[in-house]
């Protein structure tokens, strides 16, 4: 589906995002992920092929609706724009791409939130990948753990290639959002949170790095989907675990 | 031309030629684009005063609602002595006066009824006075009364089964703005002269129904004016000519609204539009060295502290629509002038402060006239305010000035109203979610069983069909909107004979424009079920009476709320039809006929006397307050839900579209400034569609829950949030408002 069309499949969307990107951003979330993460809290975006067809082009439609809420620039900073999150938007990158090319015509944001799960330096990814940036203005990437082993126990997947998008878009001189979220016992390993400290400082183009607490909103969904849940009884981080994450990595909203 | 020396320093000529304020302002006020730095603290005096009415405002929650009650003194302009907030600090007030002789103490105002004002008495364990019992109502006539004595069978059936609801015949109809600002501008004396020549040349001696009463009017104003200067003498003031400076011209505005506030209990008492009038005047003083910064702000903060304490005595049925003793004090800051240029003062940024001098209230009832093209300084000061206190809500000066000019005031909760020019016979709603449920069952009410309505032939069919429901509805609301306008023609004409507001008409030119202000509730219901039959499947569920009490809806259907024009266009159909039905009847004094959808807190009693509906919303369940969407509808973020409701045309609804939000701080944003700036691109982007009001909400869910079970906490005390079209403290509503205010859409996408 991916490949000539620029249709979509669209699990939601959310007009009033003020934490996916600057300002007040209107969020795609896109239908399917090749990610199991233990913490996902929307699981339901993860089957592929299901949600709602949208052409790129209707999309953009309806999100011009909104751009009197993105007008102009505030003080110097981007007042809004689009987002596009997931699910994961590198599965259906043409239509990812053909949605931002509307956007850059007309001078909006715009913003991809991805897990980096797909990405690779061969081709036909990799060409595809750099017309994608060309209409990107910022990325929003989570690194979820900086060792491997436990990345793939966590995700499904190791995190090589997660690491290497993050060096590459770095190289590109692309403006970078990184998360990391923090659950105890699982990501607050002190090695850990140091390793991602020392990572992000070989990055150039960061310009916010934040901690996000992890929260159990998305276990409910789990349940009704009958699928059982890794991290039942782990609690989100308490206040001072956060502030501990946020020194030990340099990582402050 | 009239030149007094209080005037030396102001420019322009009009304004001294004829009572204009408007020109005094236009020609006189300094726009100011600076931010908020310098903005000054509380003096010790504030402090120490608001200390003693929170103490007192604390005394009056434990005693029930109700610190203190007249009852046995007819409330005039002259019945009390002076009063202070107490006796030892009376020094301290830069501006005095009271309603009674006590802080709090409740006034008895027979005239709107003598039964609702003994039953407010007896409610908080009062006995009111049997002689005032025998003069009202053996020799003297009330409003309710007068009302009673000419409704129809028909109309006690409507009112009875609450299709038409909230009606200002139990209270005073409010509404009212005196242009109070003229006391200080002019002083009494000559606001009396141009009365006395408003009579000489009233009629030319025909003696027609019109001339009788309007000259009946003018004279009653007049005497009316003369009480507000015997008022004023017992606090040792002669308004009788213009303020001298900014303190009398604060204290001479404010004795203008006292006078207001001691002869009517309206629903609505507002302040009106005050504050770059009064910035002219601190300005003034600033320049000429005798007043300071921090004394500019003491002044503003004591009459904004007047305004926290005005009470009136309710009855529970009037609480129950009206929740938390609210007074709508309302009094509005910003908007911009004709010629372009924004009306923001210093003075608007010093009656912002005063939430954070005296911290949040809901009265006054803060309103900025809100343009995207205000300074940008203003805009983020309002924002931060909203985000710290929840007490101000926003209206939309672009849409409001063409039709009202750049001098209009906030009667109600959002109703404008031209200051000096114009009065509102306020006329509460007519319940349209009931009117579809009567359109399918031939105007039988499911919940009496009465037939109410005319008894056209029921819908009897298993599934609904849109083309039926709707050519039935439309004949159901012809009949409803002529009931409706009808039972509004008695109220007023009763009102105006019994229980004239003539302080409040005496600040008004007598050759007043009207407006006839009707009301929708039930809005998005019935938007949301008339969708659902159109694009789901609607099936009918009837008891043994053959009535149709429950629906089933099969498959789904687009909501208002979520920017879908499939259903929004419903929303505007409803509110074109419905303005069509009023504006086809006769009103009262050739008023206007206008309407809103706006219910208050209202909402919670309305549902309750409505039966379960196609949208899925039960039997009982609250109606959604204002404009709103339905609860749960909104599945696509707040900005959806915010342009379904921009899409309701202003001018089809001149009396007000209110919309109530909550937003959950982290969800707006994870720093303080960046919160902010969300904030005022949401209020541009809304308002720059033609939207017009806003209520801004700014706190998560868990507050209002941990409020609810722990209200003695001290935190809590004054937490105030904005409800439709008005702000009350969180702890003074009812549990039942409470929870429906938990359950409202907060919007929290983190």
């Amino acid at each position: 589906m991916q490949g000539s069309s620029v249709e979509g499949y669209i699990h939601s969307i959310e007009t009033f995002g003020l934490v996916d990107g600057p300002g007040v951003r209107f969020v795609v979330f896109l239908q399917g992920c090749p990610m199991r993460c233990q913490y996902c809290h929307n699981p339901e975006t993860w089957k592929m092929k299901e949600g709602e067809l949208w052409t790129a082009e209707t999309l953009f439609a309806r999100a011009c609706r909104y751009h009197r809420y993105w007008k102009g620039k505030r003080g110097g900073e981007v007042t809004g724009g689009i987002t596009v999150s997931g699910g994961e938007p590198l599965l259906q990158m043409e239509f990812v791409t053909r949605f931002f090319r509307l956007a850059k015509e007309r001078g909006v944001h715009t913003a991809l939130d991805t897990s980096g799960a797909l990405f690779s330096m061969k081709d036909p990814f990799r060409g595809r990948f750099c017309s994608l940036m060309e209409v990107t203005d910022l990325v929003i990437l989570d690194l979820k753990e900086m060792d491997s082993e436990r990345h793939r126990i966590l995700t499904g997947h190791g995190n090589e290639n997660i690491l290497q998008m993050a060096k590459t878009l770095s190289d590109m001189g692309k403006d970078m959002w990184i998360r990391h979220v923090l659950v105890p016992g699982v990501t607050d390993s002190r090695e850990s949170l140091l390793a991602l400290r020392d990572f992000l400082g070989t990055l150039e183009t960061v310009r916010r790095a934040e901690i996000l607490p992890y929260h159990t909103m998305g276990q409910i969904k789990w349940e009704q989907m009958g699928l059982p849940y890794a991290l039942d009884g782990v609690r989100p981080p308490s206040e001072e675990e956060v502030r501990r994450a946020e020194e030990l990595t340099g990582m402050r909203a | 031309m009239n030149d007094w020396k209080q005037w030396d320093g102001f420019e322009g000529r009009l304004w001294k030629e004829e009572v204009n304020t408007r020109d005094f302002i236009q020609k006189n006020y300094q726009p100011y684009d600076g931010d908020a730095s310098f903005l000054e603290g509380p003096t010790e005096a504030t402090d120490r005063l608001w200390g003693i009415l929170q103490k007192l405002q604390k005394e009056e929650r434990a005693k029930g609602g109700v610190l203190d009650m007249d009852t046995d003194v007819v409330s005039t302009l002259t019945s009390h002595g002076s009063g202070y907030i107490s006796e030892e600090t009376k020094d301290l007030e830069k501006v005095v006066g009271l309603q009674t002789d006590k802080p709090l103490k409740r006034a008895f105002m027979p005239f709107g009824g003598i039964r609702m004002a003994e039953e407010a008495c007896r409610t908080y364990g009062y006995e009111p006075s049997p002689e005032l019992h025998k003069i009202f109502s053996e020799y003297c006539k009330t409003h309710n009364q007068g009302v009673f004595d000419v409704y129809t069978p028909e109309i006690k059936k409507a009112r009875h089964n609450k299709i038409i609801t909230g009606l200002p015949d139990t209270y005073g109809r409010g509404r009212i703005v005196g242009d109070y600002r003229r006391v200080a501008l002019y002083g009494i004396d000559y606001l009396m002269e141009e009365k006395a020549r408003d009579l000489a040349n009233c009629g030319d001696g025909t003696m027609t129904d019109d001339v009788i009463r309007q000259r009946e009017e003018i004279s009653m104003q007049y005497r009316a004016l003369g009480e507000m200067k015997k008022m004023a003498r017992i606090y040792g003031y002669d308004i009788s000519k213009p303020a001298a400076d900014a303190r009398e011209a604060v204290q001479w505005l404010y004795f203008g609204y006292l006078a207001a506030i001691k002869t009517q209990n309206g629903a609505a008492m507002s302040v009106g539009r005050i504050s770059t009038f009064l910035d002219i005047y601190i300005q003034r003083d600033l320049d000429r060295g005798i007043l300071t910064e921090k004394e500019a702000q003491e002044l503003i903060d004591h009459l904004v502290m007047k305004f926290r304490m005005v009470k009136f005595a309710r009855i529970p049925s009037y609480n129950q629509l009206f929740s938390g003793d609210p007074v709508w004090a309302t009094l509005e800051v910003a908007g911009t002038g004709v010629d372009g240029r924004s009306m923001v003062t210093k003075t608007d940024f010093r009656f912002l402060h005063t939430l954070e001098n005296m911290g949040p209230s809901p009265e006054p009832n803060l309103t900025v006239l809100y343009s995207s093209s205000l300074p940008e300084n203003f805009k983020n000061y309002a924002a931060d305010i909203s985000i710290r206190t929840s007490s101000v809500q926003y209206e939309n000066d672009d849409v409001m000035k063409p039709v009202w000019g750049d001098d209009y005031s906030i009667c109600c909760c959002v109703s404008a109203t031209q200051t000096g020019k114009e009065m509102q016979f306020f006329g509460a709603r007519a319940n349209l979610a009931k009117c579809l449920l009567y359109a399918i069952n031939g105007g039988v009410d499911t919940k009496s069983g009465e037939q109410v309505g005319p008894a056209y032939r029921p819908i009897t069919s298993e599934y609904l069909d849109y083309d039926e429901v709707i050519e039935k509805y439309d004949q159901m609301m012809d009949w409803l909107a002529r009931l409706y306008v009808n039972t509004l023609n008695a109220i007023q004409y009763m009102h105006d004979k019994y229980y004239y507001e003539a302080a409040e008409m005496a600040l008004i030119d007598t050759d007043v424009r009207r407006t006839f202000a009707t009301g929708i509730a039930g809005f998005s219901h019935v938007v949301d079920s008339l969708s659902a039959v159109r694009y789901a499947k609607v099936k009918v569920i009837r008891d043994e009476r053959g009535l149709a009490v429950d629906y089933e809806t099969e498959g789904d259907f687009p909501r208002y709320g979520n920017d879908d024009d499939r259903a929004d266009d419903i929303a505007v159909w409803l509110l074109k039809t419905f303005l069509d039905k009023i504006k086809r009847c006769h009103t009262y004094r050739d008023s206007e006929p206008t309407t809103s959808i706006l219910t208050i807190t209202s909402n919670v009693v309305y549902g309750k006397a409505t039966g379960s509906m196609p949208d899925g919303r039960k039997a009982g369940d609250p109606l959604a307050p204002g404009a709103n969407p339905s609860y749960h509808a909104e599945q696509n973020g707040l900005l959806a839900s915010l342009n379904s409701v921009a899409k309701l045309p202003y001018e089809w609804a001149l009396d007000g579209i209110s919309n109530t939000q909550t937003i959950n701080p982290d969800a707006l944003g994870h720093a303080e400034e960046e919160r902010i700036r969300n904030l005022v691109q949401v209020m541009d982007g809304y308002f720059d569609q033609g939207a017009h009001h806003l209520n801004v909400n700014v706190f998560g869910r868990e507050k209002l829950i941990d409020a609810m079970e722990h209200p003695e906490k001290e935190e809590y005390a004054n937490f105030t949030i904005r409800v439709s079209g008005y702000a009350v403290k969180f702890i003074d509503l009812t549990r039942e408002q409470q929870m429906d205010v938990i359950a409202r859409t907060c919007h929290a996408r983190i």
